[in-house]
């Protein structure tokens, strides 16, 4: 199976994706998202979400532990950069293998138990590893302060190359450009698109084929005499070693890692950002992180003098009200907004966006003859039996 | 000995607490078949509903007194509770005694709030995958969270016990040690027995009235209790909304010793499930064992003898022993054969 052998509308796809993200500056700048922070979040949070697609898309096992794996990432990256070199490559290259380790000595004992059990497992592993994170390896991880760089690191290989930083903090650069604003995104937004090339893969081979045939019944690939837990450990790694390179990233583009990363409510973001934008599709994980990096960052700036502003056109009693009543959604109350997010998509939307789009589309193409096998690329057949 | 006392004394009220709320999501999962993220939430909403308790009584009244001037020369003010204004020294024990008055308040409270999570979420997601169930409670509790942070604001509220019950019992003296070796706060005490009465009272009403035999029977076999008429889905109704209650009391009681704050549910809610994962999933027993015994396990890993053997050992210990229970004891202590095995 060669690299080329792949569907024409994989390809448009692919290559869709690989222009939108490249042209993000431009096509997100009308919705006032068109600036470097937040698009590197975009990328980096997006990487994280394809990555757990992999594993809680195709073979059903929900993790909450996984923003474990992201902050081992970011530590990892963070010591690279101390002790070799502030070229983000080593770092993600470092962060995605220790990412992948972990997980897989996580994943290892986690897949022995299914269903809730599973969860809670990761979920145990990954409040342990929060838990020692600021207590026992405060020497790795600097404890509650976050681990920094310091003007005195090592920097084995910039010393030997010969790059000396003076006495200023460095930040990381790829072989002299700054991975700062833009040139920062665009590192990130080309490990995206090669990510989202190896999912792409993923989901359309016969590896892919088998993590979905687990989801809609593992008894039954067990009756045939098949073990299914290699696979889905192969999965799991692939998502950790996902997770440790966003978690990389991160810290490319801020050179700094804390241990909140790791709490279980992060976990619990990069699942909702999964369903939201729908679990088992390719594009849907992407942008649901699109969705939620976006709104947190424009709810988060609210404030009630915009918010004012905003309802001026009503009479002062109401404006009030509505102030009063909005501004818990906003700023601080984020969390509000994406707690209840997450009920209203679950409930009502549990396919995410994905099959939002898709029930638009069939809506529209009713009178032509209704759906054809055609009209769902990307889409995974519906589990037959998930419980 | 007496060090090694103190330790499991000290688990016990930590222990009860987890024990509480495991029996809560035990029921819930064996009644309803539903894992409910939202539980520790309900512990948290037992404590805030001790603060506004308190809040309420100590709603006071200000006058002026002419008579006495502050040191800007404006009357000086005087506050006085109503409570205390209206019935005197009835109001002063009530305000004193607020956390256990809000005991009363919260059951039927926590019952309505449990019924109405029930009948308006929860029940819509009987015949969800187990992931859904989990993510939309989960959304839940984040809701919770939230309302109660703006209401309450972000800082712990502390709750003062009963005067008359904060000092500290010398325990060892009443089994045979010298005095001063098991000293012991009384609220912890007070808690640890007062769990002790709140299971022993959910276990009599499984085990000894008509209800609880119902609940039990669907516990094991809903269809075929269905199949007798009995209407089982109004009694898990109930069945839910006790489990709220237990969750809330738990919640009320534990506020003079630990003060409540939005995220308290959240922290507990961890710990609850790996309590009820070792204990087993669907054993009421095997929940109230292994709460007692994982907070008395980390009670002993907080020893300083203990930390400095193997450092850190208390802030993991009870996921350790969950991860060794699970790969050893898949059904975890107590757990029933056919429960949750996939």
């Amino acid at each position: 199976m060669s690299l080329i052998d792949m569907h024409k509308k994989d390809w448009l796809l692919f290559i869709g994706f690989a222009a939108v993200t490249l042209l993000a500056p431009i096509i997100f700048t009308p919705i006032g998202a068109g600036y470097p922070d937040l698009l590197q979040k975009f990328a980096i949070y997006g990487i994280f979400a394809l990555g757990f697609n992999i594993l809680f898309g195709l073979t059903g096992y929900l993790s909450f532990g996984h923003a474990a794996f992201l902050g081992v990432g970011s530590y990892t990256a963070v010591w690279t950069f101390k002790m070799l070199s502030m070229n983000p490559i080593p770092a993600i290259i470092f962060a995605t293998i220790v990412g992948g380790l972990f997980s897989a000595l996580i994943g290892f004992i986690s897949l022995r138990r299914t269903g809730i059990y599973f969860s809670i497992l990761t979920l145990a592993f990954a409040q342990m590893s929060y838990n020692m994170a600021y207590s026992v390896l405060t020497p790795i991880t600097n404890g509650e302060t976050g681990l920094q760089l310091a003007q005195s690191d090592p920097r084995v290989l910039d010393v030997a190359f010969g790059r000396d930083y003076g006495a200023v903090l460095p930040s990381s650069d790829l072989f002299g450009i700054d991975m700062t604003g833009y040139p920062g995104f665009y590192f990130c937004g080309v490990v995206l698109i090669i990510c989202f090339f190896i999912a792409l893969r993923i989901f359309r081979s016969p590896f892919g084929m088998m993590l979905r045939a687990v989801k809609s019944n593992q008894n039954r690939m067990n009756y045939t005499g098949l073990n299914t837990r290699p696979y889905a450990l192969t999965a799991f790694i692939i998502s950790g070693m996902y997770a440790g390179l966003a978690g990389g990233l991160l810290a490319v583009t801020d050179p700094l890692a804390g241990a909140e990363r790791m709490q279980w409510t992060a976990s619990g973001e990069v699942v909702l950002m999964t369903i939201l934008g729908g679990a088992g599709t390719l594009l849907g994980p992407v942008i649901g992180a699109g969705v939620i990096k976006y709104f947190e960052n424009i709810f988060s700036a609210f404030n009630e003098t915009i918010l004012m502003q905003a309802y001026s056109m009503l009479p002062e009693t109401l404006q009030h009200i509505m102030v009063n009543v909005s501004s818990l959604f906003v700023g601080e109350g984020w969390h509000l907004t994406l707690g209840a997010l997450f009920m209203l998509i679950v409930i009502f939307l549990p396919g995410g966006l994905m099959e939002g789009l898709k029930r638009l589309r069939n809506l529209f193409a009713k009178p032509s003859g209704g759906e054809g096998p055609g009209n769902s690329a990307d889409a995974v057949p519906q589990p037959a039996n998930p419980a | 000995m007496d060090a090694i006392l103190l330790q499991v004394l000290n688990g016990l009220d930590k222990g009860g607490a987890y024990a509480l709320i495991a029996l809560g999501l035990t029921i819930i999962f064996g009644t309803l078949g539903v894992v409910n993220f939202a539980h520790g939430a309900l512990f948290m909403l037992g404590a805030f509903c001790a603060v506004s308790i308190k809040a309420i009584l100590s709603l006071d009244l200000v006058t002026l007194d002419p008579t006495k001037t502050t040191a800007w020369g404006t009357p000086l003010e005087i506050r006085q509770p109503y409570v205390e204004a209206w019935f005197g020294d009835f109001g002063t024990t009530l305000l004193e005694y607020s956390v256990p008055v809000s005991i009363l308040i919260a059951i039927p409270v926590m019952l309505l709030l449990g019924i109405i999570m029930e009948r308006g979420l929860i029940r819509y997601f009987y015949k969800r995958p187990h992931a859904d169930q989990i993510l939309v409670t989960f959304g839940l509790a984040i809701v919770l969270q939230e309302i109660i942070k703006s209401i309450f604001g972000a800082n712990p509220i502390p709750q003062p016990a009963p005067e008359t019950m904060q000092g500290m019992i010398d325990f060892g003296i009443a089994i045979g040690f010298d005095a001063g070796n098991v000293v012991y706060p009384m609220w912890r005490l007070i808690y640890f027995l007062f769990s002790l009465v709140i299971i022993g009272l959910v276990f009599a009403f499984l085990q000894f009235t008509t209800f609880g035999m119902v609940v039990r029977a669907g516990m094991a076999d809903r269809e075929t209790v269905g199949l007798l008429g009995i209407d089982i889905d109004r009694r898990f109704t109930i069945v839910f909304g006790i489990a709220a209650v237990v969750a809330g009391l738990a919640g009320v009681m534990y506020t003079p010793i630990l003060s409540p704050d939005y995220h308290m549910g959240m922290d507990f809610l961890v710990l609850s499930f790996v309590v009820v994962v070792v204990g087993g999933m669907g054993s009421l027993g095997g929940a109230v064992l292994s709460g007692f015994l994982l907070g008395i396990l980390q009670s002993f890993a907080s020893m300083n003898e203990v930390k400095d053997i193997l450092p850190g050992i208390d802030q993991i210990i009870i996921y350790l022993i969950a991860v060794a229970i699970l790969l050893i004891r898949p059904r975890g202590l107590m757990g029933r054969k056919g429960v949750m095995e996939n």
